[in-house]
């Protein structure tokens, strides 16, 4: 006897067969009726007919068939909402049943049953239930509130179940506590501003207690609404990590993901010196790792979240590489999310393992998988240099494999190697023009002729190699038709003579039978450079490009931050802020890790990371598929970022070329064409570089003591702080660099001294700087022009200018810096004092000061102690307006002076100050406002240090 | 030689042309759509079968149309085989979110932001509802063949105690009442209610042939009428009231090895999944401690709610009151950091023959840390690419068998080793808070790990290592309530044992 019996039945009267059925007297063909009833609804029929006889049955005393019955309603009552309020006096009569089970039933079905009508009358009985003294149905009507705050939330206001929702968190048993933390959250989420859940430490504390006695389904909602709360300082936050940990061994997956995101938000909360902070960091690596020992489905989300983990915090996972590795019977979109996270995780000492296991998986079946794989290869030759060569080496052996896709993607991550490398592995292009027929995707093609164009003169039969490409010219797609016509015109400008030609052809080919317009216009670009000036076009095609980055595809810093408040939602999935999945109208408020101990700027801040200035380049990293064009316009057009400064002119055209395809193409095409030395002239103002731009003293004899210091009248250098030790001799293999920082005459200035320390001689030294938060960049090249020999030291000053790539560096005033020699390239990072960057036109008019300064809102404002310092108001001031702090006015109230001041940074922001100096008092007190107020902590530091030097 | 010249150039282009209308990066849609209404946890479930009948629908709150079925299926078309569907699909208006187990998709549908974590636990325990995790048939009968039988396990096992024993299309069809009954009772408006199967239990028995005998004759129900006592316990996973006559604890100990081991023989990584499933049958609120020999090994662990994490913490020792019936006491890990040792060896070796389209794939076997123990039920599996027509074996040992539609060769070993002991040992196991002297097992087995052999082709080894031991102990006089379990070990011993040569003949397609 089992319940298929059940379908057996599809005749044409069915539904009168189970009418007469539920009409029946007898209790046991009721009930029969009723499962058939439901088994019909199971799989998908319409039973709706049926309703008044169902709800007929309702009046019983057996269990099952009340439960049944509930069922047929919840899926029915919609659709007749006249019918179900017979059910009405039901449910008001069960909810005063002495049996907790059936109170707690109908409170449950009574929620499920939309229909407005019937809303009303559940009020009370809810009302009753919320209140019961068995804990079992307060639970149930807790959530009851949330299902009827999403027919009617009106209703629930009105008869304030919020409120008594909210005393609910404080019930004495930890799973009502748990259904009332989802409800809440449930409600709160359709009101992101109602501030609903008001978490503060006591409620904290109510939660944290709940948390471990509670089931783990209640552990996720709990530990999900934690991870909203913002702790007042290092040390809540770390008590509440403390107690958040053992929920790393629960053997539910999602209470461990959860336990993980409200780890990852607070810790950022912790010093990073505390002994806790580096076992939180232990401990959460084993629950990670024993994730991804579930089953795949669970192992996808993981993997998901491991990738934003070891973007934010790689530490944790650095030892753990040989979990990643694919195993064979994984699903593809386990293997594929493993891939990332290997080269995400992929380093100096680690790269022999992965590349071994890259090569096995390239020779793996599944062609999705075996492409990513090839790729992988490419992207730790960018992301570890040491490995470059092994990298480039593999690639080879794969394409020897002539398998065609393999060949092809090897192609394509080759040309980054190449872009990442210039000048170093052109060797194997040999090896890849031998396959360039069998190439049939456009962007192995694309990539194959950029190759050819961009090595041309080394080639000597490129002019061969593009011609077989142009034969079939429209049939190409646009990527690499653009790739087709500026590799020609590159190869024209290398080899003028022999190609005149075949530049005119694809010219032609590109202006005149094209429909595109993206390619039309570049053929005239290029057509109308190269008629007017081909040495300004040489300076525009074949300028130098910008390196790729090693950072590949990694998340945009601030969506990260966001992500990892999102642990284990959809939105870390699909690695999406969660605003692209909800609509406009909800408002969900973007979510930000909270700022790290000491510093006493607002965490809520709307524009945190991206200050007036500091936008957030996007970085530059390896084109994804089907971006190659924009990349193509980067790759041509966008200003040189390392190796020193571009020449003027060239600097001047690039941007002159950029502005023409954003738009100038109008005035170029009208008519206006002054030949290209105006047109650089004219469309190339250099970016604004406040630095280079040295203004005159503007203290405008304000201060005796400057003239008596400089003597000529130049305002005295910024204050610079001593040497310190940057690159130890055991790290540089013998090459010790010790500097500093500093300002004189408006130029920023890296003043370091070079020790070789080492055997022998050391030559050939370059400098470039990564990516930081100002824009700093060398402004010339590292000047050592004699040989360093064992034992010798040499001073160096570089000068830097501001017009670079600009990152948010954690700290701000945090510079990477690589150094290259003969021997090696060793990289530091050092702390820059922020007053550098103080420009010396950063006095501020008094009412602008006033104006702004009531215009910037309090919660920008940060406030500071200098201890311990022995200055009169005035010798403060002067000491400050050395460093381009200037002293605007000043008031004595109490015996305690008051000097307003105002800063502007070389990125254009600025920073108003209010010092209170206490004649007789060694504290002085520093509030700053500022529009970006994560730089108060380091323009603080410079206070701090400029007054005490 | 790579696998993928077995391909013949035709399919190989076919699969590409393929992959060009699909971009790899299919699995992340380029825009994940708004959810128009308010959050619910779990609004609908589908369960669909492999031919993608959808046989099961239930709606936790307003009826969703099946037809947002369409976007799985389209998933699961361009997907090569069913267990690469993707888990989460995003349509229009919902998401889906599926696990595939027993070959059923269990296809939950979601509105907007929930954790799809949640949503994949709580699928899985509705399927371990249905039936107990880790107890297929298959895995049932290696039990039953296995030559040493633990006398004393009850003639009804109550690892048989879930829903339906097997989760099939068929079971959950003759059933579908009391699926959609359990449904109900796990999930309330999306919120799951009871997962405890314990819970479940009392709330609606389980269908036996008996009962629904009884039920069918005297109209009584399947539904229990009482209060299930436990839900509002301090120890929700216990009911109270639990009467047995004989007083029985076993414990598994059961270690996985999953090993990779490259071209020349030697281990690339291995790792232990362990896991100590219990089966508690005591009377009343028992409060067990169990100790052990060598606790340092367990520093990566998942344990059941029941444990006392915090003496675990300071003492390493398990203290907790067990779940009435099978459950899961602890999951650990052991990395690959602690070396693993790899029972068996595995090399191979692929060679063609000139100008034609046949080849040569010798495939050999052997122990490794010989330390006294069998190694049984060697099962050597080969995914054979595609492109592969027929392949003949000659087997030095054992049996063979070559399935020319899936292509995966199956070698039958036998049993050829010994090996090390398992690593994890239970130390005693005590109890508290009751009177009565309880009969105590434990039982060690190392098995079926997921061994892969990395080359051209990928050999799969499905080692299944058993060792059996079930000590029960008198208790010492002067200690009734703590007694000494498990000193020793009984196992088969194998005489037979030498490295094995497997030569597997295949042609391709020309």
């Amino acid at each position: 006897m089992t319940d298929s019996k059940y379908f057996t039945t599809t005749k044409k009267g069915e539904i009168f067969e189970l009418k007469a059925e539920l009409n029946s007297d007898k209790k046991e063909k009721k009930k029969e009726a009723v499962k058939k009833v439901i088994a019909s609804m199971t799989v998908g029929k319409d039973v709706s007919a049926l309703f008044p006889d169902v709800v007929n049955c309702m009046q019983t005393d057996n269990l099952e068939l009340k439960k049944l019955v509930y069922l047929y309603l919840m899926n029915y009552a919609k659709s007749q909402p006249d019918m179900a309020i017979m059910a009405v006096n039901t449910f008001v009569k069960d909810c005063e049943d002495p049996n907790p089970l059936i109170r707690a039933l109908a409170v449950r079905t009574m929620g499920c049953i939309r229909v407005d009508k019937i809303t009303e009358y559940l009020c009370e009985p809810l009302r009753k239930c919320l209140k019961d003294e068995d804990p079992y149905v307060r639970k149930t009507a807790a959530v009851c509130v949330a299902k009827l705050h999403d027919i009617n939330a009106q209703l629930v206001e009105d008869q304030g179940f919020l409120d008594t929702l909210k005393d609910l968190i404080s019930d004495s048993n930890p799973m009502v506590v748990a259904n009332a933390v989802a409800a809440l959250s449930e409600i709160a989420e359709s009101h992101p501003n109602s501030n609903l859940l008001d978490l503060n430490p006591q409620t904290i504390n109510k939660l944290l207690t709940a948390l471990n006695e509670c089931t783990e389904w209640g552990q996720i909602f709990i530990l999900d609404c934690l991870a909203n709360y913002t702790p007042r300082d290092d040390r809540e936050s770390q008590s509440i990590c403390e107690r958040v940990t053992p929920r790393l061994s629960h053997a539910n997956s999602a209470v461990v993901l959860s336990a993980v995101k409200v780890l990852m938000k607070f810790m950022e909360m912790l010093p990073k010196d505390l002994d806790y902070y580096g076992t939180l960091l232990k401990k959460l690596a084993p629950p990670l790792v024993t994730l991804l020992s579930a089953e795949p489905e669970l192992q996808y989300v993981a993997l998901r979240n491991i990738n934003l983990i070891v973007q934010r915090r790689p530490e944790i996972l650095k030892h753990e590489m040989k979990v990643f590795f694919v195993k064979y019977n994984d699903p593809i979109y386990v293997k594929l999310e493993k891939l990332d996270i290997m080269i995400r995780l992929a380093s100096q000492a680690n790269i022999a393992q992965v590349l071994a296991e890259l090569k096995e998986y390239a020779t793996e079946v599944d062609v999705d998988f075996v492409r990513k794989a090839v790729r992988a290869i490419g992207r730790c030759a960018i992301k570890v240099e040491q490995s470059a060569e092994r990298c480039v080496s593999t690639l080879l052996d794969l394409i020897q494999t002539k398998v065609n896709y393999v060949v092809q993607e090897a192609i394509v991550v080759i040309k980054d190697i190449f872009r990442k490398y210039p000048n170093k592995y052109e060797s194997v292009i040999a090896t890849l023009c031998e396959n360039l027929d069998s190439l049939d995707e456009p962007e192995a093609r694309a990539a194959m002729i950029w190759i050819v164009g961009e090595y041309a003169e080394r080639i000597d039969n490129a002019d061969e190699l593009l011609e077989s490409f142009l034969e079939g010219f429209h049939d190409e797609s646009t990527q690499v038709q653009l790739q087709l016509l500026t590799a020609i015109v590159k190869l024209f400008l290398k080899k003028p003579t022999e190609t005149q030609e075949l530049v005119q052809q694809v010219l032609s080919l590109a202006t005149q039978d094209s429909d595109n317009p993206d390619l039309r216009d570049r053929g005239y670009i290029y057509w109308r450079l190269l008629s007017t000036d081909p040495v300004a076009a040489k300076e525009v095609v074949l300028a130098e490009k910008p390196l790729i980055s090693e950072e590949t595809d990694l998340i945009e810093p601030t969506l990260l931050e966001e992500l990892i408040c999102h642990i284990g939602t959809l939105a870390s999935v699909y690695h999406k802020p969660p605003s692209a999945f909800v609509e406009g109208s909800r408002g969900v408020q973007h979510k930000r890790l909270p700022g790290s101990a000491g510093s006493g700027e607002s965490v809520e801040s709307p524009d945190t990371g991206s200050a007036a200035g500091v936008s957030d380049a996007p970085p530059a990293v390896i084109p994804s598929q089907g971006d190659l064009l924009g990349d193509l316009l980067n790759l041509d057009l966008t200003p040189p970022t390392t190796t020193g400064p571009p020449p003027p002119a060239t600097s001047g055209m690039q941007l002159g070329a950029m502005d023409l395809l954003g738009g100038g193409l109008d005035s170029l095409l009208g008519g206006d064409l002054g030949g290209s030395s105006t047109m650089g002239a004219g469309f190339g103002a250099p970016p604004a570089a406040p630095a280079a731009s040295f203004s005159a003293p503007v203290s405008g004899g304000l201060d005796d003591l400057f003239d008596l210091g400089g003597g000529v009248g130049m305002p005295m250098g910024a204050y610079s702080p001593p040497k310190t030790v940057w690159l130890p001799a055991m790290k540089g293999k013998g090459l010790e660099i010790s500097g500093t920082f500093a300002r004189r005459a408006g130029v920023i200035q890296m003043e370091m001294t070079l020790t070789n320390k080492a055997m022998s001689i050391m030559t050939d030294f370059a400098i470039q700087f990564n990516r930081n938060s100002f824009g700093l960049a060398p402004a010339g090249p590292l000047q050592v022009l004699t040989p360093l020999s064992p034992n010798q030291s040499i001073e160096v000053t570089l000068p830097l200018n501001t017009v670079g790539p600009v990152m948010k560096m954690d700290p701000l005033n945090n510079l990477q810096v690589a150094v290259k020699n003969n021997i090696d390239v060793f990289y530091f990072s050092c702390q820059y004092p922020i007053s550098m960057l103080f420009v010396e036109d950063g006095k501020m008019e008094r009412q602008v000061f006033l104006a702004t300064w009531k215009d910037i809102s309090n919660d920008n404002e940060a406030q500071f102690q200098i201890k311990d310092c022995h200055l009169s108001s005035d010798a403060a001031s002067n000491k400050l307006q050395g460093s381009n702090i200037f002293t605007i006015a000043k008031r004595t109230v109490d015996g305690q002076d008051m000097l307003y001041q105002s800063t502007k940074l070389s990125n254009g922001i600025w920073v108003l100050a209010e010092l209170r100096v206490q004649t007789g008092n060694p504290t002085f007190t520093v509030c700053l406002k500022c529009r970006a107020p994560e730089v108060s902590q380091c323009v603080f530091q410079s206070y701090d240090a400029v007054l005490k030097n | 030689m790579p696998c993928s010249n077995f391909v013949s150039p035709a399919a190989r282009k076919e699969r590409f042309l393929d992959r060009r209308s699909q971009p790899p990066s299919s699995f992340l849609p380029p825009s994940p759509r708004p959810s128009a209404s308010p959050a619910k946890m779990i609004h609908s479930l589908f369960l669909i079968n492999a031919s993608g009948d959808i046989f099961l629908e239930k709606h936790w709150k307003s009826v969703v149309s099946r037809s947002v079925c369409d976007y799985f299926f389209e998933a699961q078309e361009r997907a090569t085989e069913p267990e690469n569907v993707p888990p989460v699909i995003p349509t229009p208006h919902h998401y889906l979110i599926s696990v595939l187990r027993h070959r059923i998709y269990f296809v939950a549908v979601i509105q907007s932001e929930v954790p799809p974590l949640f949503v994949i636990e709580f699928l899985h325990r509705v399927v371990d509802t249905f039936q107990v995790r880790g107890h297929s048939p298959l895995l049932f009968s290696l039990f039953m063949s296995a030559s040493f039988m633990p006398t004393h396990l009850p003639a009804s096992s109550p690892r048989l105690q879930d829903y339906f024993g097997v989760c099939t299309e068929a079971a959950i069809k003759d059933n579908v009442v009391v699926v959609y009954e359990l449904l109900e009772e796990m999930l309330d408006n999306g919120f799951p209610l009871a997962t405890e199967s314990n819970i479940l239990k009392e709330l609606i028995k389980p269908p036996t042939i008996l009962r629904t005998m009884v039920n069918t004759i005297t109209g009584s129900t399947n539904v229990g009428e009482q209060l299930p006592t436990g839900q509002l316990s301090v120890v929700p996973w216990r009911r109270t009231g639990v009467k047995y006559t004989n007083n029985e604890a076993y414990f598994d100990v059961v270690e996985e090895i999953d090993a990779i081991i490259d071209k020349s023989g030697s281990t690339i990584t291995a790792e232990i999944q362990g896991v100590i499933d219990a089966c508690v049958k005591l009377t009343g609120m028992p409060d067990l401690t169990l100790s052990f020999m060598n606790p340092r090994l367990l520093d990566d662990v998942s344990f059941h709610p029941c444990v006392r994490f915090k003496r675990w913490e300071a003492e390493r020792i398990l203290s907790f009151i067990p779940p009435d019936g099978n459950f899961r006491l602890l999951s650990y890990h052991v990395s690959s950091q602690n070396l693993v040792a790899i029972p068996v060896y595995v090399k191979h070796n692929i060679t063609f023959r000139e100008g034609s389209s046949q080849g040569r794939f010798d495939l050999t076997l052997g122990p490794k840390q010989t330390m006294g123990k069998a190694v049984e039920s060697v099962l050597v599996s080969s995914q054979l690419p595609r492109g592969v027509l027929n392949a003949n074996l000659n087997p030095s040992q054992g049996t063979y068998t070559f399935d020319p539609v899936t292509k995966l060769l199956s070698w039958d070993v036998g049993k050829i080793n010994p090996q090390k002991l398992p690593r994890l040992k239970v130390n005693r196991l005590d109890m508290y808070g009751e009177k009565y002297k309880p009969f105590k097992g434990i039982k060690y087995m190392t098995k079926a790990g997921k061994f892969q052999s990395l080359d051209v082709v990928e050999p799969e080894i499905l080692l299944t290592q058993k060792l059996r031991c079930l000590n029960p102990y008198a208790p010492s006089p002067d200690h009734s309530q703590s007694l000494h379990v498990c000193r020793g070990f009984r196992s088969e011993r194998s005489t037979f044992v030498s490295s094995r040569c497997n030569d597997v003949w295949f042609e391709t397609h020309s």
